[in-house]
């Protein structure tokens, strides 16, 4: 099992080499001189251009350059915002446990809700269950993130009254960012109403940046099962004399799983595209909210960082995705 | 009293309006310890006849009987929990794919266990050393690392073993066999056949042999049911039916066993292949293909009649000389 870790993590160095390269050049491709970019519309003094291009290690080769920037990367270095003037890496670190509370609850949601509705799916194959299930996760799967925010904030928040429109917690409570996760950092400040008010909060931006996740784990769950319960080993199982919750739980679901886990992996990456989206929607602190300030503020080291951070998390879940596939798959596993 | 009791079984298949009968009117008996060999080639309807015996035909496949009866209990009005409590205990079912029946994501151990948890009241150490003790009695060599092996990890020969291992776990009064050799080596399959009688006289269980090999159950059946396009065109004492078969067909199959086309330069074969669902012929299924054909036996349906200690489902069934007996 170790040697399978160690492995896959050597295959994903050079995506990752080709990640850096890609932000680093993103610097390079911006129209104009970057110091004059940076600089805006203000005149500049050439001796000040010439500190400034020798301070940034502009004056140097591109290829020097680029060793720069990989070992400050390396060092943890993502530079600094030209706007708060704060390290790329520390205004990162503050902001991502809001983006992955809400992707986390948005997958748990889409779990909950994808993976029982594809099973049911795919035990009653043809019925009414499966057809009505099957239309609802297309139905899903085919609405715009902004639309369904924006239908859902109308009905439950503007119309019902029942969730707040955005942020993260009602603003007469102060609550100290322990862990960065409201929902945590509430139950530990102990104050009354805080936990429900960030439960509320949260429930609608989960739902809608978890619709998309759902219909297309629902999907795959459903085709998953219809392929493994025709195996062989489902008959076998049933000559044993086995019920058939157990034959779908134990024996078809953990092969169906397969397909699933790289679902679940792959919806990493739609999830965060999903989560600029939803975090502008309503209002929510995270990193893709921040980004899309970011790039409208002309903010490019942090455009830059941020990129590189997120590629970087990606990276890791997709890592984590294939170490998975080994735990569950025990041919894979052993394949040398 | 007969261990097991079918009468007039029909499975279909299809709309009610156009069904496809995969089995229709299938008689059998098996008496406690018997071997019987069931022979016909593919698509003739022997793994659905005990798919549907054991409540393993889903719709919209149909099943009908007249009467279904193992060990004294009906099997037809059985509610499906009741008889989970005899399938895979009383009445067991190995497979021709071995390497594909079992499930590749658990180990062997943990495959051969969750039968005996279900069917039996062992458990922990108890339950450990039965399993180990059936690998054991299935000659799998180096039993003890084996229960932590999965399926991948073993041959096609051993994982029929483990398969038949987990069929007499609870030593069941009926083993059917549903061509347990055909997906393995020569050397193998007499392997596993000798094993497949030993375990039968050891645990004096019945054996039903499904197979298109009639070489496979010559040496060990007792009797033999010949089935046909879903029909059983002949059944009879194994000797006598290698003897004189009575239906052109069996003829035709006894034809085909290598051995028996010695120095001929082509095996002997019968031409065509079991009809499918809209080209069953109006009279004899058999009579696209049957060498003695005649008009009667394109316009009229035979039954299976007795003749001489035999059943056979033919108009004109052959003497001993191997010839049609025309009236």
């Amino acid at each position: 099992m170790f040697s399978f870790i160690l492995r896959r993590i050597a295959v994903v160095i050079p995506t990752f080499i080709g990640v850096t390269l890609l932000a680093f050049a993103l610097i390079h491709m911006i129209p104009g001189d970057p110091i004059l970019v940076m600089m805006g519309e203000r005149q500049i003094d050439p001796e000040f251009y010439r500190a400034a291009m020798q301070r940034l290690g502009l004056d140097q080769p591109l290829y020097v350059q680029y060793g720069h920037y990989v070992l400050n990367v390396l060092q943890g270095n993502f530079g600094q915002s030209i706007v708060t003037q704060e390290p790329v890496l520390s205004e990162f670190l503050k902001l991502f446990p809001a983006t992955v509370e809400l992707s986390l609850c948005a997958m748990m949601f889409a779990c909950a809700i994808g993976l029982p509705a594809g099973m049911l799916a795919a035990t009653r194959r043809g019925t009414v269950i499966d057809h009505v299930t099957m239309g609802g996760a297309l139905t899903g799967y085919s609405m715009p993130i902004f639309w369904w925010g924006l239908i859902l904030i109308m009905l439950f928040s503007v119309h019902l009254g029942w969730t707040p429109v955005s942020g993260r917690i009602a603003l007469e409570y102060d609550i100290n960012p322990v862990t960065g996760f409201m929902l945590i950092d509430t139950l530990i400040s102990g104050e009354e109403g805080a936990f429900k008010s960030a439960l509320h909060h949260l429930v609608l931006p989960a739902v809608v940046l978890g619709t998309i996740p759902m219909a297309v784990i629902a999907r795959m769950t459903r085709s998953a099962m219809l392929e493994v319960l025709r195996e062989d080993y489902i008959r076998t199982a049933r000559a044993k004399g086995l019920g058939r919750t157990r034959i779908v739980i134990v024996h078809a679901l953990r092969n169906a799983l397969m397909p699933v886990v790289t679902v679940i992996g792959l919806q990493v990456g739609t999830l965060l595209a999903g989560a600029v989206l939803t975090e502008t929607i309503f209002s929510w602190p995270g990193i893709g909210k921040w980004l899309i300030d970011s790039i409208s503020r002309r903010d490019y080291p942090v455009v830059q960082g941020g990129i590189l951070l997120i590629a970087t998390l990606v990276i890791s879940v997709n890592l984590l995705v294939d170490i998975l596939y080994g735990v569950i798959n025990p041919r894979i596993r052993h394949a040398r | 009293m007969s261990l097991l009791d079918i009468r007039n079984l029909n499975v279909s298949f299809g709309s009610t309006a156009q069904p496809f009968h995969a089995v229709s009117g299938l008689d059998l008996t098996v008496n406690r310890g018997e071997i019987v060999g069931i022979v016909g080639e593919s698509g003739s309807g022997k793994s659905v006849t005990m798919l549907a015996m054991m409540g393993l035909v889903d719709a919209p496949g149909r099943v009908t009987a007249d009467a279904l009866q193992f060990n004294g209990q009906d099997l037809l009005g059985m509610k499906a929990a009741q008889k989970r409590k005899i399938i895979g205990k009383d009445i067991a079912m190995i497979f021709q794919d071995a390497l594909t029946s079992l499930n590749p994501a658990y180990t062997v151990g943990f495959q051969l266990m969750e039968t005996l948890k279900l069917h039996t009241p062992l458990r922990g150490a108890a339950l450990r050393r039965r399993a180990l003790e059936l690998l054991e009695q299935v000659e799998i060599p180096d039993a003890k690392s084996r229960l932590e092996a999965y399926p991948h990890q073993l041959s096609g020969g051993m994982s029929q073993r483990v398969m038949i291992a987990m069929a007499i776990a609870c030593e069941p009064k009926l083993l059917i066999a549903d061509e347990p050799t055909t997906a393995l080596d020569v050397t193998v399959q007499a392997q596993i056949m000798e094993l497949l009688v030993n375990l039968q006289k050891q645990n004096e269980m019945a054996l039903i042999l499904i197979t298109h090999d009639l070489a496979v159950v010559a040496e060990v059946a007792q009797r033999m049911v010949v089935m046909y396009a879903g029909e059983v065109v002949e059944s009879s004492a194994t000797d006598a039916l290698f003897a004189t078969p009575r239906h052109p067909y069996t003829q035709a199959l006894l034809a085909s066993i290598p051995e028996h086309s010695k120095g001929a330069r082509r095996l002997s074969t019968l031409a065509g292949v079991v009809p499918g669902q809209y080209d069953r012929p109006q009279g004899c299924l058999l009579s696209p293909r049957c060498p003695y054909v005649t008009d009667t036996c394109r316009s009229t349906k035979p039954a299976l009649l007795p003749l001489m200690g035999t059943s056979v489902r033919c108009l004109t069934p052959l003497d001993s000389s191997g010839i049609p007996t025309h009236e």
